[in-house]
């Protein structure tokens, strides 16, 4: 397999008349048009990032109380809003809805523009659904905490917060076609792809979800359905088109094959969202339904296998890097994460070992995998690669960036490890009737402590990353000299070399 | 290269409307017909405001409320139930509440494994003060006290073991607490006489 024709995410051709060298005249071209590119999304990307890292502050308060609940169950025991059964549901609220879908509707409203070479248009549009999503959360994280869940895992929040989260989602795609009318580019890079379905994916599933025509076993298959898909479809969409930015552009290579990454993304969107019922191994749903669903879940290995190939061909093309970009670290980890979770995601779903890790903490170490080590961590790197660029101003420390990688990479590292060992071992003690019950909880508990210490280090972690991000939009600390990076990179690491715009922070 | 966005909206669309018809309208056609199994009722009065307690503490993310079948797991063994569950066991729920974690035990057949709402009450005021080593939480909001007088606890009051009770005051289970114990009263599975009749 020789890799295609260079595609980089920014491809050159709209400047350059031919694709080439750079001179100093096109160099100040791109320099220029990035620049009122990103002035252009400033105030929405800000928006949506700021309130995605309030939201991750809050269910990362909210995860603690829970995990801390499971060691300590009569601990704030007599305040019904602080029960475990309603601060699980408020972390996964605040974690999927208001940090992860926040920070990555901000990474894509900046793509977007870069991509399509437009200004975003509409940004007041925007700035009005960053204010109903916010209004939607609040409904919704109170009125979990006051016992008014619906009780349908991954859309507990009321009703009428999705009234407001719907409708805030219409208005970004409004605004986002709009964009995509005016765009300078003749070729759709394969990020517009992916942000571009997801976007017409999520609010289908969402208003599916909540459609009132459901009861019994069919609410079930939809529910899963939904569960599934709000990962597959809405979350990995916008972390993978974020990977295939950020690693080529740090990296200064062109997607190592770019028809590849076509595959792969039909591969996805046919197979993905098929695949969620296999929650309901082994329980009343009909047969052929579950069956159907570990197929597809298994034939997802195509497009894993297809997305592993181009993001980790490119990024180890010149993998010193991840040694000095954050950026890179960041994203590259998330990228080898969604190798391990995928791949691991597609072996689960058999019949004989679902009859061990089903209903176990296994499957919760299993969606940390993609909801952190995957989701997470690449918009963490997308968030210190973009906010420099929209703010004009630098991250003001470098050991505490480096502070907030090995918090959380070890942290999550931690907590998968744990929850993984603990739920087989809690599953295969399930499977022995001779056991006791009281005895398998006995068994779990060290695992539920282990999982409580990696949260106190991520917590660290997120305070850190919450504590930057604060400094570089107040602009505080000594005016920036350069870009931040882990340790200072010799000359000529970053820079113009082999004929293509290599780390933009260079073209800042 | 794609340069026609239309081609990718229309592909993407085509792709999630046919699994929502697989995954969801097809199960729902095919469920409709579904008759329920035997000693499946409708709840009613106190069992649907017990239902809701149950959603709104969220009993759901350490409850499964699943048998699994013979030979797939050890539940019928465990005495978790007489058979695996069936749609027809679920024809009433709105919403479903099958769950996904056993952090504690399935809850389908509760009402045949622990009859007792003496049991229930003390269990949910603390769990420890039945189940020596539980991590399930606590629910004294359930429950109002009472002070002890010299005739002695109330006759409702929740018998608990010495030290769980508040010093000098009795527990007394509040409607809540009753309609919650009324609600785990009706999950009970009845055996069928031919077990392959509704598979």
């Amino acid at each position: 397999m020789t890799p295609s024709s260079p595609v980089l995410p920014e491809a050159a051709e709209a400047v350059l008349p031919t694709p080439g060298r750079l001179t100093d005249a096109v160099l100040e071209d791109v320099v220029t048009w990035r620049r009122r590119v990103d002035a252009a999304s400033r105030r929405p990307v800000l928006a949506y990032v700021l309130s995605g890292v309030v939201w991750l502050v809050v269910g990362t308060g909210f995860a603690l109380l829970a995990s801390f609940k499971l060691d300590e169950p009569d601990w704030l025991g007599q305040t019904a809003a602080l029960t475990f059964g309603r601060v699980r549901p408020a972390h996964l609220a605040a974690m999927v809805y208001g940090w992860l879908s926040m920070v990555d509707i901000g990474i894509m409203i900046w793509l977007w523009g870069r991509l399509l070479k437009t200004e975003v248009r509409h940004t007041g549009v925007l700035l009005a659904s960053c204010a109903l999503w916010n209004v939607g959360m609040v409904i919704g994280i109170i009125g979990l905490l006051a016992g008014a869940s619906t009780g349908v895992e991954w859309v507990e929040m009321p009703v009428a917060s999705f009234v407001c989260i719907v409708p805030a989602l219409g208005l970004v795609a409004f605004s986002m076609l709009a964009s995509l009318r005016r765009r300078r580019v003749q070729h759709l890079y394969i990020s517009v792809w992916y942000l571009g379905a997801c976007m017409l994916w999520t609010p289908i599933l969402l208003v599916a979800v909540l459609l009132p025509i459901y009861s019994g076993v069919p609410h079930a298959t939809v529910n899963w359905w939904f569960a599934h898909n709000i990962l597959g479809l809405w979350l990995t969409p916008i972390g993978l088109a974020s990977a295939y930015y950020f690693i080529p552009k740090v990296v200064g290579r062109p997607v190592y094959s770019y028809h590849l990454s076509y595959l792969g993304f039909w591969t996805l969107a046919l197979f993905y969202n098929w695949a969620g019922v296999h929650h309901l191994v082994g329980g009343p749903a009909p047969q052929w339904l579950v069956t159907v669903s570990i197929t597809f879940s298994v034939m997802m290995i195509i497009p894993v296998l297809v997305v592993a190939v181009n993001h980790h061909m490119t990024a180890f093309s010149r993998i010193r890097r991840v040694v000095y970009s954050p950026t890179l670290r960041f994203v590259v980890f998330g990228a080898m994460s969604y190798t391990a979770v995928s791949l691991q995601g597609a072996l689960m779903p058999f019949r004989s070992l679902m009859e061990v890790t089903h209903f176990t903490h296994y499957t919760i170490a299993h969606s940390h995998l993609g909801m952190y080590a995957f989701g997470t961590m690449i918009a963490f790197g997308s968030v210190y690669y973009i906010l420099p660029r929209v703010t004009g101003w630098e991250w003001a420390s470098r050991r505490l960036i480096a502070l907030h990688f090995w918090t959380t990479g070890l942290g999550i590292g931690m907590y998968v490890v744990g929850m993984t060992i603990g739920g087989v071992i809690e599953g295969r003690m399930m499977n022995d009737a001779s056991i006791p019950f009281l005895d398998i909880v006995a068994a779990t508990k060290p695992w539920l402590w282990s999982r409580s210490v990696a949260g106190v280090l991520m917590t660290v972690g997120h305070l850190t990353f919450a504590y930057l991000v604060w400094q570089i939009v107040r602009h505080r600390g000594p005016a920036p000299t350069g870009p931040v990076y882990f340790r200072t990179p010799p000359a000529g690491v970053f820079g113009q070399g082999d004929g293509g715009p290599v780390d933009s922070s260079a073209l800042l | 290269m794609l340069t026609r966005p239309a081609l990718l909206f229309l592909g993407a669309f085509a792709a999630i409307l046919m699994s929502f018809t697989a995954l969801a309208l097809v199960p729902k056609l095919q469920l409709t017909a579904i008759e329920p199994t035997p000693g499946t009722e409708e709840l009613f009065g106190a069992q649907v405001r017990g239902r809701e307690i149950y959603i709104r503490e969220g009993c759901i993310y350490c409850h499964t409320q699943q048998v699994r079948p013979p030979g797939y797991g050890g539940d019928i063994a465990r005495g978790w139930g007489p058979r695996g569950s069936l749609p027809g066991d679920y024809v009433y729920d709105r919403p479903h509440l099958l769950g996904t974690m056993r952090t504690g035990p399935d809850l389908r057949d509760i009402a045949s494994r622990q009859p007792s709402s003496a049991w229930h009450y003390a269990h949910f005021y603390n769990p420890r003060s039945v189940s020596p080593g539980s991590i399930m939480p606590p629910f004294p909001w359930l429950f109002t006290t009472v002070e002890v007088g010299p005739g002695g606890a109330p006759a409702d009051a929740v018998a608990l073991p010495p030290g769980f009770a508040p010093p000098g005051r009795a527990v007394i289970p509040t409607e809540e607490a009753e309609a919650l114990v009324a609600y785990l009263m009706t999950l009970k599975l009845e055996p069928l006489a031919d077990p392959t009749a509704t598979e």
